[in-house]
């Protein structure tokens, strides 16, 4: 049985200049690439299939056999391209990851584009971090002078690019096949699929994205063993993975741990709620995952439990409020965001945020009457599973699950005619002004 | 105004970093803000001339991306995170009491003031990094657990030249200098700043503290496979849509 957290990706996060090539090789970085490079491409794929390791930006799907469904025998360039887009709200590894440690993303990249056998890599990384951005175009320097990217690497025979490429500002582009509208030149609006990026990708070519937290897990997994990386978790969610809390506990930050802990250990290491207030809902893996509530407390994160539970793992993006929060207020907000972010490509998506909108701010001022209630129902089913892409599906989602669980908070703000509660209350400093 | 032979050539230059050079596109609008100040129609007819698109499709591009200006920019943008999880930690607060604070509203800059810079305001979209919420960003830098009273400060320095300097990072450099990093071209600030603010280190400490690590490489409990087919991975996968996918893809197989 692992420890309650295991540390690996976060590991070195604490050392002294840990984004610096030198404090990532004095701890054994670079170290797994050699020994990915003394086997051969298909065995690497092999060791990431048999670790279990799923895909770490939301949906899950096996890392290993993405990579295997790139077609060997199609004459045109293999890509790999990180998708290091990370915006979905309460989602907030992957930045921390290469803020501090941006060598273990490089060393993930050569091992996986030398595993798919791509010569060139691209990191999307959007444009909204700019410190970011820097450490991560550093590493990549760093890299090439180490002899570590360009011609030839390690005396291996293998050659790799990587550019690090900076998005500009859309949530969609998190999409994989919108992403790489957008590293193509254009307008970040999801592709028809199938094909598959794995089979016409970037350029019309064999393609695999994966999220930066799957590409960092690759480095360890090659250097400690699949079996190493299959003792954590659970039967189907195996390994590790960053559990980010935020919102009203006592100590929000990042906790790795393996897959399968529950909210309450999290909530516990975390110092336990605000004094004096109660867990109301929380995301399990950031807004387009159905809300949770202090029933599910003990629910095992992984991707079956939480599915069990009605909602996703997703991204591991705890956001927890507190009984100060209205849920109908919360469920405004991340509503007002998929109405701006929708791409504009499918109807359902971009006229139907636009009316869960109208209809959810009524709500919220106290307007109209209990049956609108049905109407947002209806309104929702009539979005989910109509659009090219999932996110007018994750739209819907915190509104059908806070209906759910909550719908007597909603016909208070029509018997009070609006809003029953105080924001002040909700906030990082309330009640600070009284103790001070 | 034409833009400059120099401006061109790094244009020319990021569109070779790629194998299709329009792929440079939204790298070379974050040129052209860095040296115009916005999205100007010269800038838009120069990618589109060195990439031999229509200047309709450029413009296409860049109305499409948020961080694409069509109105100048301040010497520096501030980003107040309103998204659901900051905005009730106290992001609404800040963003009421800076629009207040500097007279403008959403998306707008302040009035050019005898010595003072210019601040351009605009409430943002979920930056990741929610657990230093409430988020500000100063040019897409981290300003981390803000409250009303930082924030004015902030703004504050920022218009009067002050250095500020990110809870995570550097000092705040100019917007257009912040774009032109964005553009691929590195200014020598990357050593600048912590590896990580004390949120990103709390499970690391406390495992740290009580002796807990990843299990020593020897274990091996054998094979982690999860599923060995590509039905039933998209079944255990968390993608509804995936689902459909695959089992639409083996139907047209």
């Amino acid at each position: 049985m692992p420890d309650t957290l295991t540390p690996v990706l976060t590991d070195n996060w604490g050392d002294d200049r840990a984004w610096t090539l030198a404090a990532y090789t004095e701890r054994g970085g670079y170290g797994a690439l050699d020994k990915a490079f003394a086997m051969d491409p298909a065995a690497v794929i092999e060791t990431v299939k048999e670790s279990g390791l799923r895909g770490r930006g939301g949906a899950g799907f096996p890392t290993g056999m993405k990579w295997g469904f790139i077609p060997q025998d199609n004459p045109r360039p293999k890509y790999l391209v990180v998708n290091a887009d990370e915006s979905e709200p309460g989602t907030c590894k992957d930045i921390p990851l290469m803020m501090a440690s941006p060598h273990t993303l490089v060393e993930g990249v050569i091992i996986s584009s030398y595993a798919i056998r791509a010569n060139k890599a691209f990191i999307y990384i959007r444009g909204e971090v700019l410190h970011v951005v820097r450490r991560v175009q550093r590493a990549v320097q760093e890299a090439y002078l180490a002899g570590h990217l360009g011609k030839d690497i390690h005396g291996s025979g293998y050659d790799l690019d990587v550019v690090v490429h900076a998005g500009a500002g859309a949530y969609i582009c998190g999409e994989e096949t919108a992403l790489l509208e957008g590293l193509e030149g254009r307008r970040g609006q999801p592709r028809l699929r199938p094909p598959f990026p794995a089979v016409a990708g970037l350029y019309a070519s064999p393609t695999v994205i994966n999220n930066v937290e799957s590409i960092a897990s690759v480095p360890s997994i090659v250097a400690n063993g699949h079996g190493w990386f299959a003792s954590m978790g659970t039967e189907k969610s195996k390994g590790f993975g960053i559990f980010s809390l935020s919102g009203h506990v006592r100590r929000p930050g990042q906790y790795e741990a393996p897959l399968g802990i529950t909210l309450r250990t999290l909530i516990d290491l975390a110092g336990g709620m605000r004094e004096g207030h109660e867990l109301k809902f929380w995301t399990p893996g950031g807004s387009s995952t159905p809300l949770l509530t202090a029933e599910h407390l003990d629910i095992p994160l992984d991707f079956e439990g939480v599915g069990a539970a009605g909602s996703m793992l997703g991204t591991r993006a705890l956001q927890i409020f507190d009984d100060t929060t209205c849920v109908v207020r919360a469920t405004l907000r991340w509503t007002e965001f998929y109405k701006h972010e929708s791409c504009g490509k499918c109807t359902p998506c971009r006229e139907g945020t636009w009316w869960l909108v109208q209809v959810l701010s009524a709500l919220e001022k106290g307007q109209g009457s209990e049956s609108d209630l049905d109407l947002l129902l209806d309104q929702c089913d009539n979005i989910l599973g109509r659009s090219f892409c999932a996110l007018a599906d994750g739209a819907v989602s915190p509104i059908t699950s806070s209906i759910q669980y909550f719908r007597d908070e909603y016909v208070a703000h029509l018997t009070e005619g609006g809003c029953p509660f105080d924001p002040a209350r909700s906030t990082a400093w309330a009640g600070q002004e009284v103790l001070a | 105004m034409t833009l400059s032979e120099e401006t061109l050539v790094e244009l020319k230059e990021i569109a070779a970093r790629y194998p299709e050079p329009r792929s440079g596109l939204l790298p070379m609008l974050h040129l052209v803000q860095s040296v115009e100040g916005r999205i100007t129609p010269e800038g838009i007819e120069a990618c589109a001339e060195i990439l031999g698109i229509t200047a309709a499709d450029v413009s296409g591009v860049a109305t499409f991306y948020t961080m694409y200006k069509r109105r100048p920019v301040g010497d520096y943008h501030v980003g107040v995170c309103t998204n659901t999880l900051c905005a009730v930690m106290g992001g609404d607060a800040i963003f009421e009491r800076l629009q207040d604070h500097l007279g403008v509203g959403n998306d707008e800059t302040t009035d050019d003031a005898p010595g003072l810079r210019s601040i351009t305001l605009e409430h943002v979209e979920c930056n990741a990094a929610c657990d230093y919420a409430p988020v500000m960003m100063a040019n897409w830098e981290f300003m981390d657990n803000m409250t009303p009273e930082s924030a004015v400060q902030l703004v504050d320095d920022l218009r009067a030249g002050n250095e500020v300097r990110s809870t995570r990072g550097p000092r705040i450099v100019t917007w257009r200098e912040a774009e032109r990093v964005l553009a691929g071209f590195p200014d020598d600030l990357a050593d600048d700043g912590p590896a990580a603010g004390p949120a990103s280190l709390v499970g690391l400490g406390i495992a740290r503290e009580r002796g807990w690590t990843a299990p020593h490489p020897e274990t091996d409990s054998g094979s982690g496979r999860t599923a060995d087919t590509k039905q039933e991975a998209v079944e255990q996968a968390d993608t509804a849509r995936a689902e459909t996918e695959t089992k639409q893809e083996d139907s047209d197989a």
